[in-house]
């Protein structure tokens, strides 16, 4: 089978050092999820498709379910859970997907905030159709898009706002 | 109806859940760690029917880390199959229609014999997930293959193997449901249509995909389990039956629930709250998509031979159909979507003389589960385009046709002539379908599209445009409860047993409840999906939570607010009717403005001798109460779509997609609008993405996001949303559901725009899904015919 003993491991998970143990075939999502509870990301598909894992390494997007833990090391992970401190207010990206109604069951959410993320960094002030383009990783059940694609809008217009 | 002004219904009130799961601080259920929980990983039939000759699992044990295998023969005897719910449904039906449910119940795992592709054959229990499926790739099947049975109507063919001998046949169920003398008006009718319409596989697609988490006390004897369902007492209702516990020694728990647009019953539901008892450790289990692909929530699957009798004008004046329903192996949903389908098949239309008949039919695929829409789309894509297909013949515009036949606002409430799956007597209750059309038809400038399309076509563009409505009966029974209690902090807690998987009912219910209660919806917080908040719940699926669910909140905490006033009159030797609720306490209406605080009610509420309610009052502030339906709430919706088809790719692009719906009174309208253009967002991927595909020996070819085809933001069109408020006079707040009717129309306006589009052609979309290569052939095949014609007639 194969399996090698678990590591000790050093991630930049967030802006902190986490530390944990994985064996080398364990995935980033199963490690930020098990080893350091990060539970905001999710994974939905587990073969990098639909995007509920989108985490941020040195600010690109990736699936956290394709990559292995120790693949992270030496890097810089954001996670949903970077977005805001739990006692600090949303951030501008969470603030507009909740009063656009861009979410209902919430699953694939973490994962669309870090994609939007990485666009609103790249294109602050993004159209419709580069906004479906670049989302278009991503795939929500519930909303039908239309809400994320102007919470996008909004959060790219809160996010000038407050520059 | 409500004695209170509404100041919270109908307001876009930013959803309460939010504040959690944008943060990813929701808690779904493989969120929870159990300590010491041991992780189960589940082998699963690689063959559609075969006979499992040797199965052997002490290599998997030999895996380090490996702690238990177990399989469908080790659990004979210790856990039953699943309760036959759905069947018993027709017990009050079987007194007005001819319906037979056979008894087929669906075991947790297979002994012997495997029926589909991902049927739970064993299951591995190690320390972790990955070890678990090590241990997996340790047993050793071996499997003697069997015939298939592909679809349904091979099922009925002479060479089918029966699946299940008990069953004496491949039928399951069966329904006939008719009115007026069928016969008689087909003979005399001038013109007659007869076509097949097929609805081929779809998969519901939540998300989250199943996990399931249990906990077994031994010293307490009970049982605690974490699932991703929208039915938590159902499960519990299972579990105490299938693993032979009280009904008290169950806790069922779905924390946040990521999507899950239907029901459904599945192995491990019971499976891991098993190994949980037998192991007397912790056992979760999660779900791939893979699995998640082969046995999560297939449906539809239907083909309906329909048949219309109609008049010079157009005028339908009887309908036939004959329709098979591919359950899968086993119909474990009775016929809770065909008795929808045969419902729902008249739709706005007035059709009084008519024969229905369904069959659900077992094959060797995975079994079929009532999801979003449940046999409502299946019977809308039938009919509407049968009714543009007699559009054509008769050359009428087909919203001329509809006008021909819609029900007059005038007839409502009217009987349909048959019983509901409730055994209530089917009635349209409310609405006026005319002038939705009307309005859906203005707002989507549709005469000004048909008289462009002219020019578009000269131009080489195929651009159409398709029209579908729809009725849903909605807030399905036979009921829902909340308890609902106020805290001395002045704040109101909702428990309820309708579990909500996106549908927003912490805000929706919260609504309610602050306006019946007389706080602001900030101080009402929701909780469902525990068994043991609340004693008896139905569950979030067909439509139903915010009609019962609402009701039953909405009643509840009007008593609530009587209780309160009662004893602060008796606190401040007023009359309740002199009193109200305020932020912090009750205050007398009058100038004197005297108050009590929460703090002082509840100290006066409490049970002791400083009780102070009114006689005959019990202590203590907390009201349940359970909403009954008198009936189903029929909500409607008419849906406009354009589209443009590439006919050398065969690619539909959806140009634009207009719907008008009534669902009654609006409790909070973004959310109401957040569902429908998500529903649309499903109709449109059912209609030309998403199929689950099996080949002639019934191996799934659409096991990962690389072939089953979900619709992204590049594909799914802004969705223009109108509405019509026809409040409903069946529960105490006029709602109608909303959930599902999104997904209900898209198939049948889409084949309808397509077909629009391609008019020269004469192409006909008489299945879905319809993906490019079909439509493709589609188009070849209209153009041979038509070159034929053209040869013909030059010669």
């Amino acid at each position: 089978m194969g399996t090698s003993p678990p590591r000790e491991l050093v991630l930049h998970v967030n802006g902190e050092e986490r530390r944990g143990a994985a064996e080398p075939r364990v995935t980033l999502a199963d490690f930020l999820r098990d080893e350091l509870g990060l539970t905001g990301t999710h994974l939905g598909c587990e073969h990098g498709v639909c995007g509920a894992c989108t985490v941020l390494l040195d600010g690109r997007s990736v699936r956290s379910c394709l990559l292995l833990a120790v693949q992270a090391e030496g890097h810089e992970v954001e996670t949903v859970e970077g977005l805001a401190a739990p006692d600090e207010p949303l951030h501008p990206i969470q603030e507009a997907f909740s009063a656009k109604h861009g979410l209902q069951c919430g699953f694939c959410t973490p994962g669309f905030l870090m994609s939007v993320r990485e666009l609103l960094a790249d294109d602050p002030d993004p159209d419709e159709d580069s906004i479906r383009s670049r989302l278009s990783g991503n795939i929500c059940r519930c909303t039908g898009y239309q809400n994320i694609v102007e919470a996008v809008r909004y959060a790219a217009e809160l996010t000038r706002d407050s520059a | 109806m409500s004695t209170v002004a509404a100041r919270y219904v109908g307001q876009r009130l930013r959803r309460k859940e939010d504040a959690r799961l944008v943060r990813g601080a929701g808690t779904f259920t493989a969120d929870i760690q159990v300590p010491g929980a041991l992780h189960a990983a589940v082998l699963r039939s690689p063959f559609a029917h075969a006979q499992i000759s040797r199965l052997d699992a002490s290599r998997a044990l030999g895996v380090d880390g490996v702690a238990a295998v177990f399989t469908g023969v080790d659990l004979a005897g210790r856990v039953g199959t699943f309760v036959e719910a759905a069947a018993k449904e027709v017990d009050k039906l079987q007194e007005r229609i001819d319906v037979v449910v056979k008894s087929c119940p669906l075991p947790v795992m297979a002994v012997e014999r495997v029926l589909w592709v991902g049927q739970p054959v064993a299951v591995v229990v190690a320390r972790d997930r990955y070890t678990a499926e090590d241990g997996l790739e340790e047993i050793d099947v071996d499997y003697e293959p069997l015939p298939s049975i592909p679809d349904a109507e091979s099922a009925l063919g002479p060479d089918a193997p029966v699946l299940h001998p008990e069953l004496g046949d491949n039928v399951a169920a069966r329904l006939s449901i008719s009115s007026g003398d069928v016969d008689a008006a087909f003979d005399a009718a001038p013109f007659t249509l007869r076509e097949r319409f097929t609805f081929g596989r779809h998969a519901a697609n939540a998300m989250e995909t199943r996990t399931v988490q249990a906990s077994w006390d031994d010293g307490r004897g009970e049982l605690s389990v974490w699932i991703t369902n929208p039915r938590p007492h159902l499960i519990r209702t299972n579990l105490s039956e299938m693993l032979g516990l009280p009904l008290e020694s169950v806790r069922v728990v779905a924390p946040d629930v990521g999507g899950s647009f239907g029901t459904g019953l599945f192995g491990e539901d019971a499976l891991i709250p098993f190994l949980a008892m037998a192991l007397r450790r912790p056992v979760r289990w999660t779900e791939d998509r893979q699995e998640s692909l082969s046995v999560t929530r297939h449906a539809r699957d239907q083909v309906h031979d329909l048949e219309l009798a109609y008049d010079h004008e157009g005028r339908i004046l009887a309908l036939r159909d004959r329709f098979l329903v591919d359950a899968g192996a086993y119909n474990a949903y009775a016929v809770t979507v065909s008795y929808n389908t045969a419902a729902h098949l008249r739709g706005q239309y007035a059709i009084d003389t008519f024969s229905i008949e369904g069959r659900n039919v077992v094959t060797t695929k995975a079994p079929v589960a009532p999801v979003r829409g449940a046999g409502r789309p299946e019977a809308v894509f039938a009919l509407d385009r049968a009714l543009d297909l007699i559009a054509a013949e008769r050359g009428l515009d087909p919203a001329e046709l509809r006008r021909r036949n819609l029900i007059p606002a005038e007839e409502l409430p009217r009987p349909m002539g048959m019983p509901y799956r409730d055994g209530a007597e089917m009635v349209y209750d409310s609405g006026d379908y005319p002038a939705q059309l009307e309005q859906a038809l203005d707002a989507f400038g549709y005469d000004e599209l048909r008289a462009r399309q002219a020019e578009w076509r000269a131009a080489g563009r195929h651009v159409g445009v398709g029209i579908s409505s729809y009725v849903e009966g909605s807030g399905f029974g036979p009921y829902e409860g909340a308890v609902v209690r106020l805290d001395q902090r002045g704040r109101v807690h909702v428990v309820t047993g309708a579990k909500p998987h996106g549908q927003g009912l912490e805000t929706t219910l919260a609504q309610i409840c602050a306006d019946e209660f007389g706080v602001s919806p900030d101080r009402v917080t929701v909780t469902a999906g525990d068994t043991s908040l609340i004693q008896y719940g139905i569950g979030t699926f067909a439509s139903r939570s915010a009609v019962t669910a609402g009701s039953a909140v909405g009643v509840a905490a009007g008593r609530l607010r009587e209780k309160v006033l009662a004893v602060a009159g008796e606190l401040l030797e007023a009359s309740p009717a002199d009193l109200e609720v305020v932020e912090d306490g009750v205050a007398a209406r009058d100038v004197s403005g005297r108050t009590v605080s929460f703090p002082e009610l509840h100290a006066a509420a409490a049970p002791g001798p400083n009780n102070r309610m009114p006689a005959g009052v019990e202590p203590g502030l907390q009201v349940e109460y359970y909403f009954v339906p008198p009936a189903v709430t029929f909500a409607s919706g008419t849906h406009v779509a354009s589209v443009e088809v590439d006919v050398e790719t065969g690619f539909v692009r959806v140009l634009r997609y207009l719907t008008v719906d009534d669902c009654g009174r609006m409790l909070n309208p973004t959310i109401v609008e957040g569902q429908i253009q998500g529903g649309v967002a499903h109709g449109i991927g059912t209609t030309l993405f998403e199929e689950a595909l099996y080949d002639e020996e019934c191996q799934l070819l659409t096991g990962s996001y690389m072939d089953y085809l979900l619709p992204t933001a590049a594909e799914v069109p802004p969705i223009e949303v109108g509405h019509q408020e026809f409040l409903s006079e069946l529960n105490p707040f006029g709602i109608k559901g909303c959930g599902e009717g999104g997904a209900v129309s898209p198939p049948a306006a889409i084949a309808n725009a397509i077909c629009d589009a391609l008019a020269p052609l004469q192409v006909n979309v008489n299945r879905v899904p319809l993906r490019p290569e079909a439509l493709l052939e589609l188009i070849r095949q209209a153009r041979d015919s038509s070159a034929g014609t053209e040869e013909e007639g030059s010669a």
